[in-house]
């Protein structure tokens, strides 16, 4: 099991809620007061070299628009990474490829990070949340073809060297396609893709590609890894748990009442997620049976008032002392068949700096040493909760 | 979603399948409906189906017409109903077109005419009068949906959809229409920058019916869509927003049809 750290960089100093519609895609940028911003992209990244220092790898994902996340770049963030850490192998997780207008931009700012990091990159494809559709102005009406042909584009342009070769797709438009500079690594960077449903999963599968899964719980997250791994026998290929990764919130106390107070300020993430319909559910994005249901008035995901205690139990979240904590995780693991990678929601809202790392810290010399000989069971998803 | 149409409900036009409903004898009215998707049942077509021919297509992606893969714009919604002209060799036809239908009724126009004798274009969308930083009609994907009908309707209450009310088959319906509209309007956001251009083209007597109430197409962007088309009129009718035939059918009807018998 590799543990990989990761914090979403929110700015959560924000006027009450109740006096703005959302969040995400049309909060003023008047309450993104720079002194401040600029003081926790610093604090944030310290908390990253802490992370690697201790012997974790690092995440990082991107989100625009929004005062979750102030990283609308993941490449400049783990550009930075790439030159102030020594030892992570460094997750973007991901580059959201189906509403990026140049896909071979992609390509080559990858290829830069993998070669400032001496091949430490490992890359990510996402398709991207809801929301991000009006800040890319992009449709989500065929986002997943328009995904793929993206990936087929990038994965190309990594790995041709012999001088320009021509994409006249349906998407995408390039007749001189030819990257300075290629890739570190050889053929090109590890890549993920993110699934939260077993449908999208095939074409991963087929492609050995690492899939992760971000707080989809016990049965949710069975179900996909069941599905990647039944897929693999299919093909008579080889399956090994470092293909499968799972995201949570993870806080790591000296106690348990410790770790449960920072789990509960890891759950700004979920409870200050106040996004109106519109953005949700854009035409195209979920399924026409998921929308019928979400136009009748469904909730999405999960529910942003659900109490830690029941998170905990579902899965979301894993917080209290390092006993504690391992074995919720233990149990986890077990439950879902296994997996190689736990990217972990370390910082989240108004987590502060002193806490982060104690649960860094926590984590990686009381946790981590039993969780890398954690190994799959066989038992079903329901017997062991 | 697979569907099963009928021969007698459907057309199949250069490989491409369409729903289609045929009602009513007299002179061709080749109606294109609006991003709300087709409203078969409506009391207007029943009034209309008394008066003329209705010949209603249901765009590719909506209701019960199957979306083929290379299918994405209005421009492709254009030349297929140039083709069903052609197909059921229809002459001296009416063309109507409500909203994103008004726009593709535009866009046909442009190209040709030799089949139609009248245009008439209803709270239609489709071409852009101001400069970049102005948009003209609302960006409905990012308003909450109870602004949406509030700038859709007169009377949003009585005529807004209830998906509350709607059945399991219906919100399929609502979904699949949802997303075809958004195909077909996302980008350029519900109009072609060519269009304006375009219009000169356009020969054949044309009237322009909106809602004096319509928040998405104003009626003054209405007025400039009348000014860009030569010789084109204007109606307005009243207590209506965006759908004018659904909230006043009987005033939306009189005003066409009086169009369409010359009076």
């Amino acid at each position: 099991m590799r543990a990989w750290y990761f914090s979403e960089n929110a700015y959560p100093y924000l006027p009450d809620a109740s006096t703005y519609e959302s969040i995400r895609v049309n909060l003023p940028n008047k309450y993104f007061d720079p002194k401040v911003g600029a003081e926790l992209y610093h604090r944030y990244f310290d908390e990253w070299q802490y992370a690697d220092d201790v012997g974790l790898d690092l995440m990082v994902n991107e989100h625009h628009q929004t005062a979750t996340n102030l990283n609308p770049s993941a490449a400049v963030v783990t550009a930075v990474l790439a030159r102030i850490t020594k030892k992570a192998r460094l997750l973007i997780l991901g580059n959201p490829i189906a509403n990026r207008r140049d896909p071979v931009r992609v390509a080559e700012e990858m290829s830069m990070i993998d070669n400032y990091s001496h091949g430490r990159l490992e890359c990510g494809f996402v398709r991207g949340v809801p929301y991000e559709t009006s800040s890319s102005n992009t449709t989500a009406v065929r986002m997943v073809e328009r995904f793929w042909e993206a990936h087929d584009l990038i994965l190309k342009a990594w790995t041709s060297h012999d001088g320009p070769f021509s994409w006249e797709g349906r998407f995408f438009h390039h007749r001189q396609v030819n990257i300075w500079p290629r890739p570190f690594q050889q053929p090109h960077p590890p890549v993920w893709i993110t699934t939260m449903t077993p449908s999208q999963i095939l074409r991963v599968a087929d492609r050995n590609y690492v899939t992760a899964t971000f707080l989809t719980g016990y049965d949710q997250t069975k179900r996909i890894f069941d599905t990647y791994r039944a897929r693999r026998q299919e093909l008579g290929a080889p399956m090994s748990d470092d293909r499968l990764a799972y995201a949570a919130l993870l806080f790591v106390g000296d106690t348990d009442e410790a770790g449960y107070a920072g789990a509960r300020k890891l759950m700004w993430y979920l409870t200050g997620n106040k996004v109106p319909p519109q953005f949700r559910n854009p035409p195209g994005y979920a399924s026409h049976e998921t929308v019928a249901k979400l136009l009748k008035g469904a909730s999405t995901a999960f529910d942003r008032s659900s109490p830690l205690e029941t998170c905990i139990e579902q899965g979301i979240v894993f917080g209290g002392n390092p006993d504690t904590v391992y074995e919720q995780l233990r149990r986890h693991h077990q439950a879902v068949g296994g997996y190689g990678n736990l990217l972990i929601m370390g910082q989240a809202g108004f987590l502060e700096h002193d806490d982060t790392m104690r649960s860094i810290e926590l984590f990686a010399k009381e946790v981590y040493p039993r969780l890398k000989d954690l190994r799959p069971s066989s038992e079903p998803a329901t017997a062991s909760r | 979603m697979t569907t099963l149409l009928s021969a007698e409900s459907s057309l199949t036009i250069a490989g491409v399948t369409l729903e289609c409903v045929q009602r009513g004898q007299g002179r061709p009215v080749l109606l294109l409906h609006g991003a709300g998707g087709p409203r078969p049942s409506a009391p207007f077509m029943d009034m209309l189906a008394q008066r003329v021919r209705l010949i209603a297509p249901t765009h590719p992606g909506f209701g019960n017409s199957p979306l083929p893969d290379w299918f994405d714009n209005v421009d492709d919604l254009a030349y297929l109903y140039l083709d069903l002209l052609d197909r059921l060799d229809l002459h001296d036809v009416i063309l109507m077109g409500f909203s994103m239908g008004g726009w593709t009724a535009a866009e046909i126009a442009i190209k040709c005419t030799h089949r139609l004798s009248k245009l008439i274009l209803v709270d239609a969308v489709g071409c852009k009068f101001k400069d970049r930083e102005t948009r003209e009609i609302p960006d409905i994907w990012a308003l909450h949906p109870s602004e949406v009908n509030k700038l859709t309707y007169f009377d949003p209450e009585t005529f807004a959809p209830k998906p509350d009310q709607m059945t399991d088959e219906q919100l399929l319906m609502v979904a699949r229409n949802r997303e075809a509209a958004a195909m077909y309007l996302w980008e350029p956001y519900m109009h072609s920058p060519k269009l304006l251009r375009r219009l000169h083209r356009i020969n054949i007597p044309t009237l322009l019916v909106w809602g004096a109430h319509d928040g998405l197409a104003t009626p003054e962007y209405g007025r400039s869509y009348c000014a860009a088309i030569p010789g084109a009129r204007m109606e307005i009718i009243e207590k209506a927003g965006h759908t004018p035939q659904n909230e006043q059918p009987e005033a939306f009807v009189a005003t066409v049809m009086r169009f369409i018998e010359g009076k």
